[in-house]
């Protein structure tokens, strides 16, 4: 029991630990350019290269060159209808669904109010979808490296069309392949056919036509490996299908569930040790490494605790509870709310919580999976992550809010220097010297783009959640009455914000195709909602340390010495895993009380 | 003349002029307390954005209550709640206003002991070679006035003819006079201080208002408080704290009415069910609660505080950034003389060679040095009559031979026509070469045994025979190891400036323990010495007196002059020490760290407190709607309302509790940062997060006990 549910947890942090060391050292030589292109690639890469950029060039570069994905990605939507590798005539989506989608995929959010299987034609999952997933990915990884550049003091911050090239040619594109191939081995499908239509072997199982004929059932398929190993590789985690890498096709085996689940680790691991073998800090980027894997190993251990070895409590006995609350038109002002007792339901829970799972991976990997997607920024789901106990996905929140264990590729890393540039802030001062960060003094400037950068994230979860809890926008789309519905809008905008893109599904946000006639009510909100708050949530808190990191790298550098704040030592671990629990709790406790926590202890149907 | 220019060997603990005042006196206080209510005043308190935010909130609170009493408002919780919630709002700015305006009105009282030495006095202006007399306020640079003993010299200049003792202890508070002199490094006087004998003549650098110290009364008194950089980003760390609290209030407000709606639905009830989660005055107190006021109310106390300490160690910065600059140091000059040595080098053996005797060497040297009013001659003629019960003669009619930088040796010509030298070893090895003498055998290694101990060894010649060595040797001051330790442990590194040869220094430097040393240092060699530091990012102090030193002065981050310096030199640096104690920049970099520190330990404290104030509210806020949250309430608080007063109680009263830190500042350590970092971070971090669960938890109690909470 212990080791079928432990097993595949620590074997995948364990992995993705050890791939993380040869790996950097690879990402950071392709990414200083120390390799020697093939002719025909040198040939474009001196004709994409426009010289050296500083900081304010490469994040416009950044902004037009998001601006062109948007425009092309909307394009190739909105003609769907008009273009080729549509064979079962998928029509035009809701205008505010395209927005959405479009938002979501040019910035590696995916969060999905469409279903691509029933929605999306072939042309639009290989040109919308794979292309955004290959370069939205690259994206974030690309602005690291800016920083790294400008924290060393390079004369520039590079170019950001050649760090696009080399992140997607060098670094996406083989490694995609090994896994593709993986995927494809294990049974996913790869094809430009669009469909097959099957005889059910139960007579109707489909429906009948109105002669009365059998329906035969449809099976969509497409180049499912190909999408699926970028789709993890690049923390995209924009499903091929809906039911996204629950689907036999994206997900066919336990070992394909555990190369899924790897391949969305290995980028993000990698990255932060060559934040320290690009800038020459190897043990500063161990000890930040150290941090992240220790909070999303307790993230990923609370998720599997409190789902694959605890309970249901809704369906676990309790007695009788008796609760004073007050009543305006009772005379007393109070009255008492009576929770009958529950003997327990006939259902055996030694397995834990078993509802919405994949029980071919094993008990604890969709746990482990949902843990793991939200720390990463990945948003890929294997199981139901509307389904788990009510505490246990305070987990997969906590990862998107504090988005920074190790959060997406480059954000994740980008994301952790901020809360850096605060801790050493402070604690700078508590050693009776001006703070500064690898020799650089922090100043004015810095702190102020560094809190601009991380204010961004808790503002765009915590303000919209409030505006839909309290209006018809979030009452009529949730699906679970109380502390459930919340955590559902709740999960939805932390989710958007933290360029995740998973979701409680069965939250009411999908409009579908234009002419589709029952669309969820308030599809709308959400969708334009979710698209600002993705859309800000990306471009601010990647421009904005961009910045601070030319700012930083343009001061002199001050030498070390003893009386210098040392980054590489366990003191500094404490100092930074404090500073981001505690702003994190700061931030989220009063949402995780009304939302999971409220859920936990309170009685059906309340809660439970 | 029997004014002896010597330095009194223990100057490492100088009086204070101002000993440490009580924190609360009864007069700055109450001045203080009036100010606190002076500065609600809006346009005031808006300078302070955290406390701004508090008085904002504690009048939203007092319209509602206003609109209450009218009964514009439903009350679901008894109104004294509101009442008290309030007063306790208006108690927390006040509390903060305090801390700021004790910290000026000490300041003020500081200041106005200095001013006291300002007053107006009777000054003797030259005027065509004649003395007037004239009132001090009408004096300009560049006047020149006379001043005799028994007179107060009238502002801050430089002697340009005569010597003089001076009582300095209107300003420095040592009680010992002192002597400046014209033409040295030594001719900075300043106003206020009184003449004990003799005349000088005064040429006067500063005009009135416009002296080093009427710029450092400005500063104490607040009157041009610039914010240092440091104090800047941390504003707008505050300000972002307060921010974020504000995105993460405001939308409690939508959430708690989504509960409300859920709960009215489940009961079937048409009347609004009413939780504090939607209460504008409890919205506010949470909010008060979670805004770092208890730094936001001490930062501007911790900053004044922090020019006041300077001040009582007798330092005057021109400005709070370089006292906190001072905190950043990597490289620390120090002269040799003076800072790391007692004064000058003393004679202390005579080493004869071949025939010669020990006595011999001393009576020739003494003869030499007879006429010899240098540190080293008058040191040679104390060993020899310590050494000697027989006087040294020389014969009328000698002609004595005064040092030059030329010959660089000194003697006397006896009329028998005795050539008696005493000098470098090269010059007298050249002298007595020159008259036909020999080098004895052992001479070589004498002289290098006294060198390598750090010594300074002086030959004696009579004619063409040498006849021994004089060992000068530097004393080290008293404890100087342990401050180059203790300054080895904060991270800085110390290095010592002298003329010395290489050799006598490197052996100094290692018998005092300096990191480094630059030998025969010129005021060039200094200068590219800190602009070569300066260029690889580190932090130069210096300390200086001549005028030779202002170039390096104006260059260093940090430059103290000593107040009895040069003008030029006061000039050059950013501080100056009126003890004239070299050793004082210790002192000035502790008291730049211990203002860091300061502030970043409260600001960890205040934030870190938050934590419990959310595990006594967020229960509160929802009782009525979602009462199974009242497992959070680890402390089991009373009632709602009461946890919220707790919280609220606690967050004011913690302010005056730490008004005590913020004045006297948290004492720094030399530890090394990570050992440092980590008993701060324990201590006021860890503790931080402790104490408001005790603190909060005991004022529940006494509420309770007390029958004010229902």
């Amino acid at each position: 029991m212990f080791i079928q549910t432990w097993l595949l947890p620590f074997a995948l942090l364990a992995t993705a630990t050890l791939m993380a060391f040869p790996l950097s050292q690879y990402l950071a030589w392709v990414m200083d350019g120390q390799y020697q292109p093939l002719p025909v690639f040198g040939w474009v890469e001196k004709k994409i290269n426009s010289g050296p950029q500083n900081w304010k060039q490469y994040s416009g570069s950044l902004l037009i060159f998001n601006s062109v994905l948007f425009i092309f990605g909307y394009l190739v939507l909105s003609l769907q209808p008009w273009l080729p590798l549509n064979p079962d005539a998928k029509t035009l989506l809701a205008p505010s669904a395209i927005f959405n989608t479009v938002a979501s995929f040019m910035t590696n959010t995916d969060l999905q109010h469409y279903a691509g299987d029933q929605h999306f034609s072939n042309f639009s999952q290989i040109f919308f979808g794979i292309t955004n997933l290959f370069i939205s990915a690259a994206i974030g990884l690309s602005a690291l490296t800016a920083i790294i550049r400008a924290l060393r003091s390079d004369a520039s911050m590079g170019n950001f069309f050649i760090d696009i090239w080399r992140v997607v040619v060098y670094l996406f594109v083989p490694v995609a392949f090994i896994f593709a191939l993986i995927f494809l081995q294990q049974g996913s499908p790869m094809t430009y056919k669009s469909s097959y239509q099957v005889t059910t072997l139960e007579q109707g199982a489909m429906g009948t036509t109105d002669k009365g004929e059998a329906k035969p059932q449809t099976i969509v398929v497409g180049p499912v490996a190909a999408f699926e190993a970028m789709k993890m590789l690049g923390t995209n985690g924009g499903g091929f299908y809906g039911m996204n890498s629950a689907h036999p096709f994206e997900n066919p085996t336990a070992l394909s569930n555990f190369f899924n689940t790897l391949a969305m680790m290995i980028f993000p691991f990698a990255l932060v040790l060559m934040y320290g073998r690009m800038l020459n800090q190897m043990r500063h980027s161990l000890v930040i490494f150290m941090v992240m894997l220790t909070l999303m190993a307790c993230t990923v251990i609370w998720t599997v605790y409190f789902d694959t070895e605890k309970p249901n409590p809704a369906l676990t006995s309790h007695l009788a509870r008796l609760y004073q609350i007050p009543n305006p038109t009772a005379a007393s002002g109070k009255m008492s709310l009576e929770i009958p007792a529950i003997s327990g339901l006939p259902v055996d829970q030694h397995l834990g919580n078993l509802e919405g799972k994949e029980m071919r991976f094993g008990t604890s990997a969709g746990a482990t999976f949902a843990a793991l997607t939200t720390d990463v920024t990945c948003g890929a789901v294997n199981a139901e992550a509307d389904s788990l106990n009510p505490i246990a996905a305070l987990s997969p929140m906590v990862g998107m809010w504090l988005n920074c264990f190790f959060g997406g590729k480059g954000v994740g890393m980008i994301n952790m220097l901020l809360f850096i540039i605060i801790g050493i802030f402070l604690a700078g001062m508590m050693v009776g010297r001006t703070p500064e960060y690898l020799g650089k003094k922090i100043g004015g400037r810095e702190i102020k783009l560094a809190i601009i950068a991380l204010l961004v994230h808790p503002f765009m979860i915590l303000i919209p959640t409030g505006i839909f809890a309290a209006t018809v926008w979030g009452m009529n789309a949730i699906s679970n009455p109380a502390a459930h519905g919340f955590s559902q809008m709740l999960y939805q905008f932390s989710s958007a914000s933290a360029n995740n893109g998973s979701a409680f599904d069965g939250l009411g946000v999908t409009f579908g195709f234009y002419n589709n006639p029952n669309p969820a009510p308030e599809a709308v909100a959400w969708d334009i909602a979710t698209g600002l708050v993705i859309m800000f949530s990306r471009f601010l808190p990647l421009i904005a340390p961009i910045a601070m990191a030319a700012f930083l790298g343009s001061k002199k550098s001050s030498p070390f010495g003893m009386g210098t704040l040392r980054v590489d030592t366990f003191t500094f671990a404490v100092l930074l895993l404090g500073t981001i629990i505690v702003i994190g709790a700061l931030l989220f406790l009063p949402v995780a009380a009304l939302g999971p926590i409220a859920e936990h202890l309170g009685p059906i149907p309340f809660g439970g | 003349m029997n004014i002896s220019p010597e330095i009194s060997p223990d100057q490492l603990g100088p009086v204070r002029r101002v000993t440490r005042r009580a924190l609360f006196e009864k007069q700055t206080s109450l001045a203080a307390l009036k100010q606190a209510f002076v500065m609600l005043r809006p346009d005031i308190q808006w300078k302070n954005p955290v406390m701004f935010v508090v008085e904002v909130g504690a009048v939203l609170t007092l319209i509602f209550i206003l609109q209450m009493l009218w009964g514009h408002e439903k009350i679901s919780v008894p109104i004294t709640y509101y009442i008290a919630l309030d007063i306790w709002l208006f108690i927390t700015i006040l509390f903060a206003n305090f801390a700021t305006a004790l910290a000026e009105e000490r300041g003020k009282a500081q200041a106005d002991s200095l001013r006291q030495t300002r007053q107006d006095t009777i000054a003797y202006r030259l005027q065509d070679g004649k003395a007037k007399a004239v009132s001090s306020a009408i004096l300009t640079r560049g006047d020149h006035v006379v001043v005799t003993a028994g007179q107060i010299i009238p502002g801050d200049g430089e002697i340009i003819e005569g010597v003089a003792y001076i009582d300095e202890s209107a300003i420095t508070g040592e009680s010992a006079p002192v002597i400046r002199e014209a033409d040295g490094d030594r001719s900075g006087v300043t106003g206020g201080t009184t003449v004990l004998s003799d005349r000088i003549v005064v040429q006067i650098t500063g005009s009135k208002g416009d002296s080093f110290l009427d710029r450092m009364i400005a500063l104490v008194e607040g009157a041009i408080r610039q914010r240092s950089p440091n104090e800047i980003a941390l504003t707008l760390v505050l300000s972002a704290f307060t921010l974020i609290f504000l995105i993460v209030v405001v939308p409690l407000w939508p959430m708690s009415y989504n509960a409300e709606q859920y709960m009215m639905g489940y009961l079937g009830v048409s009347e609004p069910i009413k939780s504090l989660g939607t209460n504008i005055p409890t919205l506010v107190a949470l909010l008060v609660c979670l805004i770092p006021t208890t730094i936001g109310a001490l930062l501007a106390a911790i900053g004044i505080a922090g020019m006041d300490r300077a001040l009582q160690a007798n330092i005057l910065a021109s400005s709070g950034k370089a006292v906190e600059l001072a905190g950043d140091v990597d490289i620390l000059l120090l002269d040799k003389t003076g800072t790391i040595t007692i004064g000058n080098r003393n004679a202390t053996q005579f080493l004869p060679v071949g025939k010669y005797s020990e006595n011999d060497v001393g009576v020739m040297a003494a003869m030499a040095s007879a006429s010899d009013n240098t540190p080293e001659g008058k040191s040679i003629l104390k060993l020899h009559s310590a050494q000697s019960e027989i006087g040294i003669k020389v014969p009328e009619k000698s002609t004595f031979i005064p040092f030059t930088a030329q010959t660089r040796m000194s003697g006397v010509d006896l009329p028998d026509g005795r050539q008696i030298r005493k000098g470098a070893p090269d010059v007298i090895m050249q002298f007595a070469k020159d008259h036909g003498g020999s080098i004895p055998k052992e001479l070589d290694a004498i002289v290098e045994t006294a060198a390598s101990k750090g010594a300074t060894p002086l030959l004696v010649a009579d004619g063409n025979m040498i006849i021994g060595v004089v060992v000068l040797e530097d004393i080290l001051k008293p404890h100087i190891h342990e401050r180059f330790a203790r300054l080895r442990k904060m991270g800085i590194r110390t290095v010592m400036i002298t003329g010395d040869n290489p050799r006598t220094a490197a052996a100094i430097a290692a018998l005092a323990g300096v990191d480094d040393f630059l030998a025969e240092a010129t005021p060039v060699k200094k200068l590219e010495y800190i602009r070569k530091e300066q260029a690889e990012g580190k932090i130069v102090a210096m300390m200086g007196d001549g005028t030779n030193d202002a170039p390096a002065l104006a260059q260093a981050d940090v430059a103290v002059a000593m107040n009895a310096g040069t003008e030029a030199a006061k000039e050059a640096a950013n501080m100056v020490d009126l003890d004239s104690d070299p050793t004082k920049l210790i002192e000035v970099v502790e008291i730049g760290k211990q203002l860091l520190i300061t502030r970043g330990s409260l600001t960890t404290f205040s934030i870190a407190n938050d934590v419990a104030k959310y595990f006594a509210i967020i229960p509160a806020l929802f009782a009525s709607t979602l009462p199974w949250l009242q497992p959070i309430d680890i402390m089991h608080l009373h009632s709602p309302t009461s946890a919220i007063l707790s919280a609220v109680i606690f967050n004011a009263l913690i302010i005056p509790a730490l008004i005590p830190v913020a004045l006297n500042g948290i004492r720094y350590q030399a530890l090394g940062a990570d050992a440092l970092l980590r008993r701060n971070l324990l201590f006021w971090g860890l503790g931080g997060v402790i104490l408001p669960f005790i603190g909060i938890k005991l004022i529940d109690m006494i509420m309770v006990s007390l029958n004010l909470v229902s």
